[in-house]
């Protein structure tokens, strides 16, 4: 490395991409996307907005009706409206996505901060470490830990969060180590700046915004993972209008009932892929530092 | 020389991470409430006596301090004893290596099929111009995003029940792989694909791409002779990664199929307890992830010259 700093680099965040597009018109996939969570976040806030059944009224005699004008997804073994239901679950699957993602997030920043700012052994230790929780299947960590702390909702977010974590530490540990050596880190030490204030105006806000876009990829596949875990009946239980335990509930049903499966499915795919593509465009319109 | 030393330290490497691997599921499945002994006699519903219970501490050194307890199960691992299943009684190094073979045909295969889909939408959305890399780019963000068991319920919804062309459960024979491996194949292609895509559609932008074409190279011959290895690497990496994650999914897929495999297994271990099985498994599916990460290394130097020379 030669010791010229060049200017345009060495500002804050000038490590842009080529192809960074900040101010640039939604692409239609953005659009979508925004779209799809807006409802979704409206059916979390205000459910009743959407619906005028209520979720959890049963009413045997119309149970197990096909999707029609009135009952949109059909009705399921009690008779309740499916549409309803979904609409509903959407508190708790958007909940339970996001804390367990936030859970995720916390713990692998404290490993990656650890890591990619500790000194040699502590970096050593972590990375070993993390090798050895990324070579174990996500979900057995999960399992253990739902095994030790009982089945519900809140352990299975918190599984989810465990086992997401050595992915992202993995991710901000090399976003730290890179975001150390940029020029602009070395143009703040030649200017004479403690340690702690480059930490803290340069170092951490450069490496932590990509955390926030991985935090918006990582919300869709929490969500799966959580209904993962409650369609194996170790998450929200019947007849809690979650959707992974809706869709768990319908697998009795599937040969006969097909709409008590293929919608709350519907649902999920819907939350994780517009999180995805939201993330994706996020990722791409704010891109600095390239680990 | 140097090829000796990289075998030398991630063999090490590798060695760590089992030994580590066992310790941490020796100590997790302490922590789990209920007492050791009354699961290797079949749980809390088996009403076993205190003599059976006392013999049984006695018998599996569970009655010895835990320290004790922790070599003599890493002195046994060591030489290859994996122990008896509580379940099953059977031993669990048999029974591992069966269940195994069972899961790598399904995992081999739907890695397979999920490149072979990977690399076929990268192809075709970088030539489709901007139409193609929007359909290609939403095509794999909703693959991804399908979650396993829900695709399993569809597939067995439209191909059992409505069609009834595939069994709903997996049969021994081909034709029962076919949706297990489809189920797992097609959200893993979405990931993939998503990375293939983008350094496909970098190498396209690249000088030597320039210079292939400025030789006279027909469209084909650039993509197929030169661009594809560019899009190859980072999959190929991401291979091991993507090993890992089909055996989270075979949790759930061979559960949903009611196939034998060491996912479902090891769904079934954990929630009775039972300490060897567990053990076995979480073992061979670390070793499985260290030697797909050797491999991965050792094709990427192999595919890309310029990591042999680091």
């Amino acid at each position: 490395m030669t010791a010229t700093i060049d200017t345009q680099t060495a500002q804050p965040g000038a490590l842009s991409h080529a192809g960074t597009r900040v101010g640039a018109r939604p692409t239609v996939g953005e659009v979508l996307a925004v779209t799809a969570l807006l409802l979704l976040v409206v059916a979390a806030i205000a459910p009743w907005l959407l619906t005028p059944f209520d979720p959890l009224a049963i009413s045997p005699r119309e149970a197990f009706q096909v999707p029609s004008f009135t009952h949109w997804f059909g009705t399921d073994e009690s008779g309740r409206d499916v549409f309803a239901r979904m609409i509903y679950g959407t508190r708790p699957s958007l909940i339970i996505g996001v804390a367990a993602t936030a859970i995720g997030l916390v713990l692998a920043l404290i490993l990656g901060m650890l890591a990619g700012l500790g000194p040699r052994p502590v970096d050593y230790a972590v990375t070993r470490v993390g090798e050895v929780l990324f070579a174990l299947p996500g979900l057995l960590l999960a399992l253990i830990f739902i095994t030790i702390t009982g089945p519900g909702v809140v352990t299975s977010t918190i599984a989810v969060g465990i086992a997401t974590a050595p992915g992202y530490a993995r991710i901000i540990r090399s976003q730290l180590r890179a975001v150390r050596d940029a020029p602009f880190i070395e143009a703040a030490t030649v200017l004479g700046r403690s340690r702690f204030t480059i930490l803290r105006r340069h170092t951490l806000p450069n490496a932590i915004a990509p955390v926030f876009v991985l935090a918006t990829l990582g919300v869709g596949q929490a969500i799966v993972w959580a209904a993962s875990l409650s369609y194996l009946g170790l998450g929200a239980e019947p007849p809690a209008a979650e959707w992974g335990a809706m869709l768990n509930a319908g697998r009795t049903y599937i040969s006969t009932a097909w709409w008590l499966t293929v919608f709350p499915g519907l649902f999920i795919v819907l939350a994780a892929a517009a999180s995805t593509a939201l993330g994706r465009s996020l990722q791409a319109r704010t891109r600095q530092v390239q680990s | 020389m140097r090829i000796g030393r990289w075998v030398l330290t991630r063999a090490l490497g590798g060695i760590f991470v089992l030994w580590a691997v066992a310790t941490l599921i020796f100590f997790a499945m302490r922590a789990i409430p209920g007492d050791p002994a009354e699961a290797i006699l079949g749980g809390p519903g088996s009403q076993a006596s205190d003599e059976a219970i006392t013999q049984v501490r006695s018998e599996y050194g569970l009655d010895r301090p835990l320290y004790e307890q922790y070599l003599l199960s890493l002195g046994r691992l060591a030489t290859g004893d994996l122990g008896t299943s509580y379940a099953l009684k059977a031993d669990v190094a048999g029974l591992v290596g069966e269940l195994f073979l069972s899961t790598l045909i399904l995992t081999v295969l739907s890695l397979l099929v999920a490149w072979a889909f990977a690399l076929a939408l990268a192809l075709w959305a970088t030539r489709g111009g901007r139409i193609g890399r929007m359909i290609g780019s939403g095509m794999e963000i909703i693959a991804a995003a399908v979650p396993h068991f829900w695709l399993a319920s569809i597939f067995i919804v439209i191909f059992s029940t409505a069609l009834g062309w595939l069994p709903p459960i997996s049969t021994p024979g081909p034709l029962g792989l076919v949706l297990p491996v489809l189920t797992l194949a097609i959200p893993l292609a979405g990931f993939l694909g998503q990375v293939m895509r983008e350094s496909l559609t970098d190498a396209l932008e690249s000088p030597f791409v320039l210079s292939a074409r400025a030789r006279g190279e027909s469209e084909t011959g650039v993509r197929w002779r030169h661009a594809i290895r560019h899009a190859a690497l980072p999959a190929i990496s991401l291979s091991g990664w993507a090993f890992g994650s089909l055996i989270s999914g075979a949790v759930v897929v061979e559960t949903v199929f009611a196939r034998p495999g060491l996912g479902r297994s090891l769904l079934n271990a954990v929630l009775i307890r039972d300490v060897p099985m567990v053990t076995g498994v979480a073992l061979i599916s670390a070793l499985a992830f260290v030697l797909v990460t050797i491999a991965t290394d050792a094709i990427d130097r192999v595919a890309d010259p310029r990591l042999r020379s680091a």
